[in-house]
């Protein structure tokens, strides 16, 4: 029997996620392990102690036997210290940890000598990784739930509309920050009808956000913002300088303002002040995504919405509780794949492989020892520039390719005339009849050929096939020509012997040409729009 | 029929299989290019069987060998698999060839019709190169039928010194040349006429049996090319003008269809010509092991497939050699039609070298009713790839490799491929992880944006069939 999974409630107040979900229980227990739920821990995400119980978990009535049944603890959010006395040794907890703001809770989790992997340490730059990485899932998440918020504070129409009531102006919205929750935020909001405008400090995505329908406002600056590991950095004074008086122009022009910026480890940075706020048009909506690491908006109040200057500001820290199901299902995915890396085995047995880069990474306390901050992981080198060699020049036949060089050409009509000299110095006139015919039949053969569209290659060959069986013609003078006289000394013509050949050339030529014919028939009749 | 009406017969019959191929050049005409093919033939034959050079007695001989002839030809055309053309097209020119020495034979042996001085020279030199090319024709047809409906391995069988041996045999050729024009009489002749077709039977095997599997596209329309030039051979040894067009005809079309079959895989043309090519490659693989491509294969299952199918907005597939093996069109076409019934945008990429034919995909997808408006070819689709939600890769693996654009020491270095990773998320479907046929390995599969589908391309197409419908 493999290790024991627990699924506790989640304490937190107000959070609805749980870390698995019945469909994701099933792949669990096909690796192997055991799952035991506490009960009602999916009820706020729709999924009841029975749907676990058919998808093979058994229920555990109280939280502590959970606890102290468990080998393998799967969380959302960081353990209370009441859940880490819970913990005991040799215990594995994987949740959401924030390492670098819970000093408190790390050292609690220390003493317990338990092993811990933070889902918010994941090396989100290793492609192998993004399976795993529960922080762009409930980003994505996030993203689409504050248009949703926006949409149902905001008093309009999101698309534009002409009734026979009036005309209604599509909504505006600016969107601060192109991560992953930008991105969703952009896509959803596009795909509600708004005009969408987007603006990041890394000039690279904007090509992203243009992607999803949205509108790239770059900053007046030049500066480049991109901080590693995929979040963007603090950038220079000029630059914020710049950037706010862009920032004040998109508040006295749009009718919602959703916010993303996040820098790792630092308050969140105060794009909006209250100034902008009072600039903005009554009615407007501004949704903090950074409000539970202080806001982007000076006005911000984390948790809540509140209306300030007439304009509604949406402080929500629980958007991805918000769509409780959806974001349990996607965590409880990214929880099994990192489940798949641990157990290679498939025998429900885990292995902490510190030297995998991307477990490594995830480690933040390993036996009762504090592996957080995990050094750098060795990156796979940045792809470099394709080499010059490999560039594919775009040859479509058909078109004219480049011409030849003028002393290629010489050379070639050299050979040319030299052959055609010779052919006409030596041969009779009847055979330079025929070398006529044949060398313009040639360039007829080309000229007719070389636009034939691709798809009929097939139906060409055979139908060129079946032509090439003109030369049952040969075969055909041969069977039986008028008699001739023989010119003296000459062997009598072997009648019979030729007969034969040529009845066989005859019967050959025949498979190809009524063959060739009827099959080329067969192709095209199949060829329709 | 006086000469000068059967002349005037073969100018019409000349006119007409021009006609021909230009109307195979656009599927609207196609079929109506087909039926002036037809009517040339029978232009041809009549005038020629009508004509002066064949007495009554010929006649009934005629007959019964065309009556053999023609209903073996309509049983095989009837009966072929759609997936089998490349093997029937490739037989079919083995027997042009084999017509063609018949022929050359004949003529030699013939003293119906007595040459002189130069003439004469002219004339035996047209009858060693007609039955020449005729064997050539002949025999690597015959590999390249062994070849394709895999009775014969793929892998190109490569002598040691064989461009060596080529050259000999080209010299002892050229040699027993000399001695067949110099001959007085036909059965002193015999012997060198013999020993040259022996030698070009052998060469004819040796060039096909240097080519490996997945260049059968343009060995086919070489040998379709050659097939042509043995018809202008027997032309000029006949002095019959019609012949000679249009065996140049064909065979200048069928250079035409190797040249652009090479373009497409980035080859050298002349060294298709000689045969023996993809030398290289083994050499060049070495220094590309040592780029192992990173990352790791995410496989899926069909059922994951089909959401993905169902998600996106537009879908491109890209059909390959396992498709034809798997017999999978149908089932691709039931998929595309439920898929463009739900308003996806389902497009077709074809290669020009997917397959073992020229536009061997394009003729599967239109026996599955596939309507060709939908089908694109690489140059017109490749800038869609980045607009695209789903590429399903079907059975294919070197067309699709991007190493030909990233890896200047890969093999395939410099072959336009379709680039399907520029998609959202791209699924190929495959039996297992082996390597294509020019033995490279494929740094696709292990994009964070593509998806394995391992197993039978017609099983498991069935199996996302299964799961579209029952997903609504």
């Amino acid at each position: 029997m493999g290790l024991v999974i627990g699924v506790p409630k989640e304490v937190f107040a107000g959070e609805k996620r749980v870390a698995t979900v019945p469909e994701v229980v099933e792949k669990l227990i096909k690796l192997g392990f055991a799952v035991s739920v506490e009960a009602g821990a999916g009820d706020a995400a729709n999924c009841d102690d029975a749907s676990y119980v058919a998808a093979g978990a058994s229920i555990a009535g109280d939280g502590r036997a959970l606890w102290a049944n468990a080998d393998v603890i799967f969380k959302v959010r960081a353990p209370s210290l009441e859940e880490v006395a819970l913990m005991r040794e040799g215990q594995t907890l994987i949740s959401f940890i924030w390492p670098a703001q819970t000093p408190d809770l790390m050292t609690a989790m220390t003493a317990r000598k338990v092993t811990i992997l933070a889902m918010d340490c994941l090396p989100r730059m290793l492609s192998r990784a993004q399976k795993m990485d529960a922080l762009t899932s409930m980003a994505g998440i996030s993203g689409y739930r504050a248009v949703i918020e926006a949409a149902n504070v905001f008093g309009r129409f999101f698309a534009g509309q002409i009734t026979a009531a009036g005309k209604v102006p599509p909504a505006k919205v600016f969107i601060a920050g192109a991560g992953v929750a930008g991105l969703a935020a952009i896509g959803a909001a596009a795909s509600m009808g708004a005009i969408v405008r987007a603006n990041d400090t890394r000039a690279e995505v904007a090509d992203q956000v243009k992607s999803l329908g949205g509108e790239f406002v770059a900053v007046d600056y030049a500066e480049e913002g991109g901080g590693g590991g995929g979040y963007a950095k603090v950038m220079s004074e000029g630059f914020q300088q710049a950037q706010r008086e862009m920032y004040a122009k998109q508040a006295r022009e749009v009718d919602i303002i959703i916010t993303t910026a996040l820098i790792p480890g630092k308050p969140a940075p105060k794009l909006i002040t209250a100034e902008m706020v009072q600039s903005m048009k009554a009615g407007s909506v501004i949704v903090d995504m950074a409000a539970e690491q202080g806001g982007n908006c000076e006005l911000t109040e984390p948790g809540k919405a509140v209306v300030k200057h007439g304009v509604t500001i949406v402080g929500y820290t629980d958007l991805t509780s918000r769509l409780a199901k959806q974001a349990s299902t996607l965590y409880g995915t990214n929880l099994f794949r990192l489940a798949e890396e641990l157990c290679k085995t498939k025998d429900g047995v885990i292995n902490v492989n510190m030297e995998d880069d991307a477990i490594r990474g995830l480690t933040v306390i390993k036996d009762g020892a504090v592996t957080w901050p995990a050094p750098a992981p060795k990156l796979p080198a940045v792809p470099a520039p394709k080499p010059a060699a490999a560039v594919v020049v775009k040859k479509g036949h058909g078109a004219a390719s480049a011409p030849m060089s003028g002393g290629k050409l010489a050379v070639m009509f050299a050979v040319a005339a030299a052959l055609f000299w010779f052919v006409g110095a030596n041969a009779p006139a009847a055979f330079l009849g025929h070398f006529t015919v044949f060398v313009l039949a040639c360039f007829v053969g080309y000229m007719v050929v070389w636009n034939v569209t691709p798809s009929l290659h097939t139906p060409l060959m055979s139908v060129t096939n079946a032509i090439s069986s003109i030369i049952v013609i040969g075969a055909l003078v041969q069977i039986a020509p008028p008699a001739v006289v023989g010119l003296p000394g000459q062997s009598a013509r072997p009648d019979e012997l030729i007969r034969w050949f040529a009845v066989v050339g005859i019967a050959l030529s025949a498979i190809n040409m009524f063959g060739g014919f009827a099959v080329t028939q067969r192709m095209l009749a199949m060829f329709r729009k | 029929m006086s000469d000068s009406l059967v002349t005037a017969a073969y100018i019409g019959a000349i006119m007409l299989f021009i006609l021909s191929l230009s109307g195979l050049s656009n599927p609207e005409t196609a079929r109506r290019g087909n039926l002036f093919g037809i009517l040339g033939m029978g232009i041809a034959v009549l005038a020629t069987v009508l004509g002066s050079r064949v007495t009554a007695a010929g006649i009934p001989w005629i007959i019964g060998a065309m009556v053999v002839g023609g209903s073996i030809g309509l049983y095989a055309a009837r009966t072929v698999q759609m997936t089998q053309m490349p093997e029937l097209v490739a037989f079919m020119h083995s027997l042009v060839g084999l017509a063609a020495m018949a022929v050359g034979f004949v003529s030699y042996i013939d003293t119906s019709v007595a040459y002189t001085g130069v003439d004469k020279t002219i004339h035996e030199v047209e009858i060693y190169l007609g039955i020449l090319i005729g064997a050539v024709t002949f025999s690597g047809s015959v590999i390249a039928f062994g070849k394709l409906s895999g009775r014969i391995g793929g892998k190109p069988l490569l002598l040691p010194g064989r461009h060596f041996l080529n050259l000999i045999g080209l010299l002892v050729v050229i040699w027993f040349g000399r001695e067949f024009i110099h001959a007085e009489t036909v059965s002193s002749g015999t012997t060198p006429l013999i020993v040259m077709t022996v030698i070009a039977l052998l060469f004819g095997m040796h060039m096909v049996m240097a080519i490996g599997g997945a260049d059968m596209p343009v060995v086919v329309s070489m040998l379709n090319s050659y097939s042509g030039w043995a018809a202008a051979a027997t032309g000029f040894m006949l002095s019959n003008d019609l012949l000679i067009v249009i065996g140049a005809l064909v065979g200048s079309s069928g250079a035409i269809l190797s040249f652009i079959m090479c373009q497409a895989m980035n080859r050298n043309f002349i060294s298709v010509i000689a045969g023996g090519f993809g030398g290289g490659a083994p050499v060049a693989k070495v220094g590309g092991d040592a780029a192992q491509p990173a990352g790791e294969v995410v496989p899926v299952g069909a059922a994951e497939t089909a959401e993905l199918l169902r998600d996106a907005k537009s879908v491109i597939i890209v059909p390959g050699y396992g498709m034809a093996v798997a017999q999978a069109q149908h089932t691709v076409y039931e998929i595309t039609k439920l898929l463009r019934e739900k308003k996806i945008n389902v497009r077709f990429g074809i290669h020009p070298v997917a397959g073992r034919m020229p536009g061997h995909m394009n003729v599967l997808l239109a026996e599955a009713k596939v309507p060709y408006d939908i089908v694109f070819e690489m140059d017109e689709i490749n800038d869609d790839f980045a607009n695209t939600d789903v590429v399903m890769v079907i059975g294919a693996n070197d067309i699709v490799n991007p190493a030909a654009q990233d890896d200047p020491t890969s093999p395939i270095a410099g072959m336009p491929v379709l680039e399907v990773w520029k998609a959202k998320t791209s699924i190929v479907m495959k039996r297992s992880m082996a390597s294509g046929y020019a033995g490279v390995d494929n740094p696709l599969f292990y994009k964070e944006n593509n998806r394995m589908l391992f197993g039978d391309a017609k099983k498991m197409l069935d199996e996302v069939l299964v799961s579209l419908r029952s997903g609504g």
